[in-house]
C-alpha cells in the first residue's frame, strides 16, 4: 500500500490518478494515523517550499514520515517540491529543509526564462532499480525555479541541463526524488512510479 | 535541453468540446474526455481546459468533467473558466488539475494572481490574456487592448502594461491570446506575442490563428514563444483534413524547432 501524502499545496489527487491507470493500491495520506499499513511513500508537490513544509508541519506528518524512512527504511519517492525538501536548504525564502540528503537547493539564473516549464531530457549517470526502463536522455516534465544541488555526487542519478547542469534524479538509500513531475510525463514517467512501486531497497 | 510545447486547447461547454470562430458562432466536437483520452495516446505535450460559459454563467467550473479528464491525462492540465478565490484554485487543483489560467477575473480583482501565487507557487497561475488590435492611441502605447468576458469587453489596458504587471504579481506563464486570429487559422499575431516575449521574463505562449505548421513554427521563433496553443489545426470540422500530434511535431522538428520526442509504445 503506497502512502501518497496529501496536503494543501500538493498535487496527490494527480498522483493518485497515475497510480490508479497502473491498478498499484495506494491511498491519500492527510493525518499520521493514515500511514497506518503504509509501506512505501510519496511526497508529491507542486508549490513553494515554505508552504510545504508549513503544511507538513501543521499536518503533523513530518516527525512519522520521517521515522518510517530513517528508521523503518520504508521506500520513499520525493517528486518536485518533493524533492527539494528532502535537502537541507533551500534559497527559496531561506528555508531550513528537512535535510534527510545533504545539500542544498538554488534558484536558476535570470539568463533563461524561470521557472523553466516544460519537456526535457534526464540523463542517467548510473543503474538504479528505479530507472531499469528509463531510456537515458528521456524527456520528462519540469515546472521549476530552483534545483537541488546534492553535496555527495554519488546521489545524482539523473542530471538535466537549465542554464546549468542540474540534479533531475536523486537516489540516496531508500529515498527517491524527480524534479521532474512523474505522474505527468506521459509513459516514461508513469513507467518511473510503476518501478518505484517494485522498488526493494534492501536488495 | 528545454523543448518547445503543444497545447492542445479545449472550449468546453457541458462536457463537450467545442470550437468558435473570433470567440463566436461554437461547434460542437466531442466529449472533452474522449478527446483528452484521444490526445494523450497522440502524446501531445499539455492540455488546457477552458469552461468558457462558467465565469458569464456566474458559476464554478464544472468540476466532474475536469476530474474526469484528469484520470485518463498524464501530461500537464491546466484549467480556467470561473475561477474567482483562492478556495476554487484549490477545489480546481484537489480535482487534478497542475495549473490554474485566470483571464477576466484576474482584470476585475489582479490581486488573486498574488494570492494564487502565494498558496500554490508561481508556477501553478498562468495568466491568460485577449488581446485586439486598436492602433496606438492615449494609454495603449503598444497598439493592443486587452479585453474580457470572451471578447465582449474593452479594458482599456495596454496588452503589455497588463502582462508586466501580472509577472509582478506573480504569474508563471502569460497567454497571448489574439482575438482577431482566434479561430481563423490565419497565422499567430507575431507582432504582440514577440513584444510580449520581450517584456516578461516568464514563459510565454501563443495562442489564436494556428492553421498551418509553418503558422506554429513561426510563433514559436519569430513569436518568441515557449509553447503553443493550437485546436483547429487538430479537430475543427471547420477543416477540411485535420492534422495529428506526430505529423505536426515531424513537421516542426524539419522546421528546426526542437520537440519533445515521439515516443513508440
Amino acid at each position: 500500500m503506497i502512502g501518497v501524502v496529501d496536503y494543501r499545496a500538493g498535487n496527490a489527487p494527480s498522483v493518485g490518478y497515475a497510480l490508479a491507470r497502473l491498478g498499484i493500491e495506494h491511498r491519500l495520506v492527510a493525518t499520521p494515523g493514515e500511514l497506518d499499513g503504509v509501506d512505501r511513500i510519496v511526497l508529491p508537490g507542486v508549490g513553494a517550499a515554505r508552504a510545504t513544509l508549513d503544511s507538513l508541519d501543521a499536518s503533523g506528518l513530518v516527525d512519522p514520515m520521517t521515522s518510517l524512512v530513517r528508521d523503518d527504511r520504508l521506500p520513499f519517492l520525493g517528486i518536485c517540491i518533493g524533492l527539494q525538501v528532502l535537502f537541507e536548504h533551500s534559497e527559496e525564502g531561506d528555508t531550513e529543509c528537512l535535510g534527510w540528503i545533504p545539500g542544498s537547493v538554488r534558484r536558476f539564473d535570470d539568463t533563461d526564462r524561470v521557472p523553466q516549464i516544460g519537456w526535457n531530457d534526464v540523463r542517467l549517470r548510473r543503474a538504479h532499480p528505479v530507472t531499469e526502463r528509463f531510456p537515458d536522455g528521456g524527456h520528462c516534465y519540469f515546472v521549476n525555479s530552483y534545483y537541488a544541488s546534492p553535496s555527495d555526487p554519488d546521489d545524482v542519478l539523473g542530471e538535466t541541463s537549465y542554464g546549468v547542469d542540474f540534479c533531475s534524479i536523486v537516489a540516496h538509500a531508500n529515498v527517491v526524488a524527480t524534479q521532474f513531475h512523474a505522474e505527468k510525463s506521459g509513459e516514461l514517467g508513469l513507467g518511473i512510479l510503476a518501478a518505484f512501486a517494485q522498488w526493494d531497497p534492501t536488495c | 535541453m528545454l523543448t518547445k510545447r503543444l497545447i492542445a486547447c479545449f472550449d468546453v461547454v457541458k462536457g463537450r468540446v467545442t470550437k468558435a470562430q473570433r470567440f463566436q458562432d461554437n461547434i460542437d466536437v466531442a466529449p472533452a474526455e474522449q478527446l483528452a483520452q484521444q490526445l494523450y495516446e497522440d502524446q501531445i505535450d499539455e492540455i488546457v481546459f477552458y469552461d468558457i460559459l462558467a465565469s458569464a454563467e456566474r458559476r464554478m467550473i464544472d468540476l466532474p468533467v475536469v476530474r474526469a479528464v484528469a484520470r485518463h491525462v498524464f501530461v500537464p492540465f491546466t484549467v480556467g473558466g470561473g475561477i474567482r478565490s483562492v478556495d476554487d484554485m484549490f477545489e480546481v487543483l484537489k480535482a487534478g488539475a497542475e495549473k490554474i489560467s485566470v483571464d477576466s477575473m484576474a482584470v476585475r480583482d489582479p490581486d488573486i494572481i498574488r494570492q494564487g501565487a502565494e498558496a500554490f507557487g508561481r508556477q501553478c497561475i498562468v495568466l491568460s490574456t485577449q488581446v485586439q488590435h486598436v492602433g496606438v492611441r492615449p494609454g495603449i502605447a503598444s497598439g493592443y487592448e486587452v479585453f474580457i468576458d470572451g471578447a465582449r469587453t474593452a479594458t482599456g489596458l495596454d496588452a503589455l502594461d497588463w502582462v508586466r504587471r501580472g509577472e509582478e504579481l506573480g504569474a508563471g506563464e502569460i497567454v497571448v491570446n489574439s482575438i482577431d486570429r482566434d479561430g481563423t487559422a490565419s497565422g499567430y499575431d507575431l507582432e504582440i506575442t514577440r513584444a510580449v516575449a520581450d517584456a516578461v521574463n516568464v514563459p510565454v505562449i501563443a495562442s489564436g490563428g494556428a492553421g498551418t505548421i509553418a503558422h506554429i513554427a513561426d510563433g514559436l521563433t519569430a513569436g518568441g514563444a515557449q509553447a503553443a496553443i493550437i485546436s483547429s489545426i487538430l479537430y475543427s470540422p471547420r477543416f477540411e483534413r485535420n492534422l495529428g500530434v506526430r505529423e505536426l511535431k515531424d513537421g516542426l522538428r524539419e522546421r528546426g524547432v526542437a520537440m519533445r520526442p515521439y515516443l513508440s509504445l
